[in-house]
Formats: C-alpha cells, structure tokens, sequence
C-alpha cells in the first residue's frame, strides 16, 4: 500500500491526464456511435482538488444533476461519474432513441434505465481502454442512477479521500456532441490507495 | 423581516451563531446536517459531518468538523464559550442518506446510515435530545436553521420542502 497523498508533481499530474485521455477518449468514441453524431472533448483536468472546488468545477453543490455512479473494482479501485444536466441527458435519449420527449420531466423509469446503460457502456469503455494500456484488470460494477443535487450526489463518492484530508484526486473530462446539444463530464476518482499501482502500470518511478 | 446574515458551512465544517442569522449548508447526501440550538441565548450551531468516526483518520491535522465524534462536541465547546447552556440544547438533524441504491453496495456507499448513527450516539453522550430529523432515504438534501426561532429547513429536489 503506498500513502503518498501529497502535492503532485507536474510530469506525474500530466501522466494522469494522460490517463484521461485516453479513457474518455474512447468513451467519446462510444457516445459518437451511440449518438452517430461526432463528440468531442475537452483536454481532461487532473489535480488534487479541495471537495469543494471539485463541486464547483461540476456545476455548483445545487445544481441538479443526471449522475450516474460505477464503482470501479480491480487492481486500482475508485470511483467513476457521469454527470449530465437535466436537458442533456432529454437530448442524449432523445438523440439515441429518436422518440420526441412528451413530458419534460422527471425522467420515467424506463429512462432513467436507459442513462444507467449510457454510463454503463461509456464507462465500461474508459475503463477497457485504460486496461489494456496499463494492463491492470479494471472492471465496473453495475450502474447505478441518480437525478438529485450535485453535492450530494458527488460527496458519497469522496468519502474514501475523507480519512486523508480534504481534497481527493480528479480526473475530469468534459464532453460536449457537435451542436452542444449533449454537455457532460466523465471523470475518475481512483481510491488513494490506487496511486501507486497506477503509475507502476504508466511507468512512473517511485521513489 | 430581517433574517440576518446568510453563514454557510461547507462540506467537513462547522458554524456557530448567537447573533441570529441563518446558516446554510448545501447538498448534503450521505453527510449528515447536525444543528444544536440554545432556545433562550438563540445560540445556534451547524455541522457538515461526512464521516462516522475520528479514529479512521489518515491526515495530517484533525479537522475536527468531518467527524461525528469529534465535530459535535466541538460544536458545543464553540456554543458553550457563545452563552449557551448544554442542558438547554436541542438536536436536529437531516442528510445521512445513500445516494445510490446497489445491489452489492460497496461499503462507502452504506455510509450515510452509519454517519445519522453516529450523530446519535454523540448527542446522547452529551444528553442532547434529538428534536426532529429527516435522515435516511436516497435524496440529497440542503438544509437552512433559522437562529432566530430554531427553525429547520430542508429542501429536496423530489419531495419538496419540510419544516423541521
């Protein structure tokens, strides 16, 4: 077990922004094929974050949100989100299915089904592509929804940085489909444990 | 009508008033949201407590506000210095809900309970009585205490909003 929960350095923040890459770059490329509309995405974020501007840079602890949670099991354990706003994840349905909404809201369970399985394939590819790169065995669990204020939502997947301080490790990317019609971030919370054997598998030195 | 000043505790912090105001704090999920309340001296206080127990921790310095153990005798050294009396405090509570429902719930998602637990087990330590409370469930919560009246709000996104 290693607990070097301190400041990162630089070359180690841009391996895990490698990291983001390359899984939510093939999450993008799952969501294009779902959607058959190009998605693109932002340079992901990574950094030891206080909880609190890790909320902010979502949208505000208010702000009520589509999150959809995995827990991610292996040999680097963490936490997954998917984060949609209310009307994204509307569009998101209604550009995979193509049936018009009837009513704005709630979402009815069939579609709250339907974002469970959303986050469930791009997940599981973020998850399978950073696996085969480091050749570390990653799974999800099975998916589980949430239409509710993003503070709430986000602190219970925090709670395992709770014992080591007040910031936890984000990698964050934002996707957005072609029109802007589609917003939303897919990020990763690896347990503090998990920062060893993950930049073993990148190749980091540790000292 | 003048409430007096909005004081907002964040995530893993604790506020103390005896000027009246409202304090505030948002999206609580498996936090819990502890507020004590001195009726006579108005003396009020709120903490955002995320987890069960101190004696998990790993960092560096305590803060003692995260922990249900640490945190509401805390709150009450802090109301106490205030004017307050401890005799005279009441408890209510809201948050400590599990956001997602699993099936094999990992054993951080089961916090929430663990954490509403806690918080009792401390009040009834200090022979604080729990006035009312809206714990449990899987909805977040944001919760405003009027210092002025020892009033309790909490505010969901599905089940509209209680008066505690």
């Amino acid at each position: 077990m290693t607990n070097r929960f301190h400041e990162f350095a630089e070359f180690e923040l841009d391996v895990l922004k490698e990291v983001g890459n390359i899984g939510a770059g093939n999450a993008a490329t799952a969501l294009s094929r779902l959607l058959d509309k190009p998605v693109d995405m932002h340079v992901p974020l990574v950094n030891l974050l206080p909880f609190e501007d890790i909320i902010e840079v979502l949208g505000g602890a208010e702000q009520i949100v589509v999150a959809i949670y995995l827990r991610v099991t292996g040999d680097t354990p963490g936490n997954m989100f998917l984060i949609l706003s209310q009307p994204s994840a509307k569009r998101l349905l209604r550009g995979l299915t193509g049936v018009e909404e009837e009513s704005e809201q709630p979402f009815t369970d069939m579609e709250m089904s339907a974002l469970c399985e959303i986050g469930n394939i791009l997940a599981g590819s973020y998850l399978s592509s950073l696996a085969d790169f480091t050749r570390l065995s990653l799974s999800p669990t099975v998916p589980s929804v949430a239409l509710d204020m993003l503070g709430a939502v986000i602190s219970s997947g925090l709670v395992q940085y709770g014992v080591m301080g007040d910031k936890a490790l984000f990698i964050d990317t934002k996707f957005f489909e072609g029109d802007d019609e589609v917003e939303g971030h897919v990020f990763l919370v690896p347990d503090p444990d998990s920062f060893g054997k993950l930049f073993r598998a990148l190749g980091v030195p540790l000292e | 009508m003048t409430q007096g000043a909005l004081i907002k505790v964040g995530m893993a912090d604790l506020q103390v008033t005896s000027g009246g105001g409202v304090l505030k704090t948002t999206g609580l999920g498996s936090c819990v949201g502890v507020t004590l309340y001195d009726p006579k001296t108005k003396t009020a206080g709120m903490a955002h407590i995320m987890l069960p127990d101190s004696s998990i921790a790993r960092e560096g310095v305590l803060n003692k506000a995260k922990y249900a153990d640490t945190a509401i005798p805390e709150m009450v050294e802090q109301m106490v210095r205030l004017g307050a009396s401890v005799p005279r405090m009441v408890a209510k509570l809201a948050g400590g809900a599990q956001m997602f429902a699993f099936n094999a719930v990992h054993d951080s998602m089961r916090i929430g309970p663990r954490n509403a637990e806690a918080c009792k087990e401390q009040l009834m330590r200090l022979a604080i009585p729990v006035v009312a409370e809206d714990t449990g469930g899987s909805v977040g919560r944001t919760i405003e205490f009027y210092a002025d009246r020892g009033l309790l709000v909490v505010r969901t996104v599905q089940q509209g909003v209680k008066e505690l």
